[in-house]
């Protein structure tokens, strides 16, 4: 590995960085459309909200465990089952922008395994297992 | 803590909307995430708990990465094989981080809010650049992990392969920084820049494109905290994300129009007032 200096180009983009980019940017374009779709359904008033609108100052100023006590929001994954009220149904999108790293992370560990980047391949197990972690609330105390 | 507010329920996300468009405008060409300025500004003058403040500057953090990500790749300026080692730590980090912010007094969050706002200005002020900084050599874990790269630069033309030095160290200082992207919501590209470029070597724009795929994973992990704990609130939430979004579309391709260095001086006030509003917000010397 030379030090930097001035050089013709010897390297096409990496098939990794292409096969990440491509995974990526789908999963974003996805979860911002359904983020899109859903407020504009809870501003509309097609999906009724959990907390109704006009009810949102009297708590949106308060600590959260106190808006949660107010409001009976749940917490961890309890939304999913009021993913059908106008302000929870907003949380499907923005759990997809969440987890949307997670697709192009495991599909560079094939990439990198047939290379034999076993490091790498390791790499990228754990950061998907981090943040399977992180959305399972078993290390945040979501449950 | 936070200010109760009189104006109907529709003038605060419409207010939210409009300012993050703005910040989304100036965020891009003042060369730093629009996260930054997002949680100490709507932290400061709006009538939303800090809480659900932090939540959504994370959110407005991850979507501006993730919407840059693919680009940053395709264009050769984002390295996955020097961003991948660091975010492991701070995808970690950031979730201690981010229980650490959601079980302090808020009063302690906004006052340390405040201290690194300032910090980051002074950060802004003092710190230097290197386009392509000289590694003579790198380290052994850099060398086994085999961080090196090619990168063209668009500007010039040029071709210029980069190397890291100091990988250890790097890795300890992204624990750090994962640590307070979590806790404040605020992304970490302020860090994270002069640590891949002043510490590790990095070329400045490597640095920069690099920075954003870390913070992509980073503020993914804080971010499940923060919606796992109900810190998350959409009318709150997606107008400042959209926002962002679209203004940064615009400033992006004000780019060329704007002059930075006014843009940049604009910016640095901004945090400055912001930065000192948390402060004393936090101290209660200006509720």
């Amino acid at each position: 590995m030379p030090p930097p200096a001035e050089s013709t180009p010897t390297t096409a983009r990496p098939a990794d960085a292409g096969r990440y980019a491509f995974l990526l940017d789908w999963g974003t374009r996805i979860g911002v459309l359904t983020l899109v779709l859903s407020f504009g359904a809870y501003l509309l008033g097609i999906l009724t909200p959990h907390v109704p609108l006009d009810q949102l100052p009297s708590v949106w100023n308060l600590p959260v465990s106190t808006y949660l006590q107010h409001t009976r929001s749940p917490t961890g994954w309890g939304w999913l089952a009021l993913a059908h009220k106008g302000d929870l149904s907003n949380l499907i999108g923005i759990a997809l922008l969440a987890g949307c790293s997670l697709p192009p992370l495991l599909g560079l560990v094939p990439l990198y395994l047939s290379r034999g980047d076993r490091a790498y391949a390791a790499i990228c197990i754990a950061i998907a297992t981090v943040l399977v972690m992180a959305a399972s609330g078993l290390l945040t105390g979501g449950h | 803590m936070a200010m109760v507010s009189t104006l109907p329920w529709w003038f605060w996300p419409l207010a939210l909307f409009i300012t993050c468009f703005f910040i989304g405008i100036v965020a891009v060409p003042a060369g730093i995430g629009g996260g930054t300025l997002f949680v100490p500004i709507i932290g400061g003058f709006f009538p939303f708990h800090l809480d659900f403040v932090r939540g959504a500057g994370l959110l407005v953090a991850l979507a501006s990465a993730l919407a840059a990500g693919p680009v940053l790749l395709h264009g050769g300026l984002a390295s996955l094989r020097l961003a991948l080692p660091l975010a492991l730590l701070a995808t970690m980090s950031s979730i201690g981080g981010a229980l650490l912010g959601l079980a302090m007094p808020a009063a302690a969050i906004q006052s340390a809010l405040g201290v690194i706002v300032l910090g980051i200005v002074a950060l802004m002020l003092v710190s230097k650049k290197s386009e392509f900084p000289v590694v003579a050599q790198p380290d052994r874990l850099s060398s086994a992990l085999g961080i090196h790269g090619v990168f063209i630069d668009g500007a010039s033309g040029r071709s210029v392969d980069w190397q890291v030095h100091r990988t250890p160290v790097g890795l300890v200082l992204f624990l750090l920084i994962g640590v307070m992207a979590g806790m404040f919501g605020i992304g970490a590209g302020w860090a994270n820049v002069p640590a891949l470029n002043l510490l590790m070597g990095a070329p400045l724009k490597v640095s920069a494109g690099t920075s954003g795929l870390v913070l992509s994973l980073v503020d993914s992990s804080a971010a499940w905290v923060y919606l796992n704990r109900g810190a998350v609130l959409p009318m709150i939430a997606v107008p400042s994300v959209v926002g962002m979004m679209l203004g940064a579309r615009i400033g992006a391709r004000l780019l060329h129009v704007l002059k930075g260095s006014v843009i940049r001086k604009l910016v640095i006030a901004l945090l400055v007032f912001a930065g000192v509003r948390a402060l004393l917000k936090g101290l209660g010397l200006w509720v």
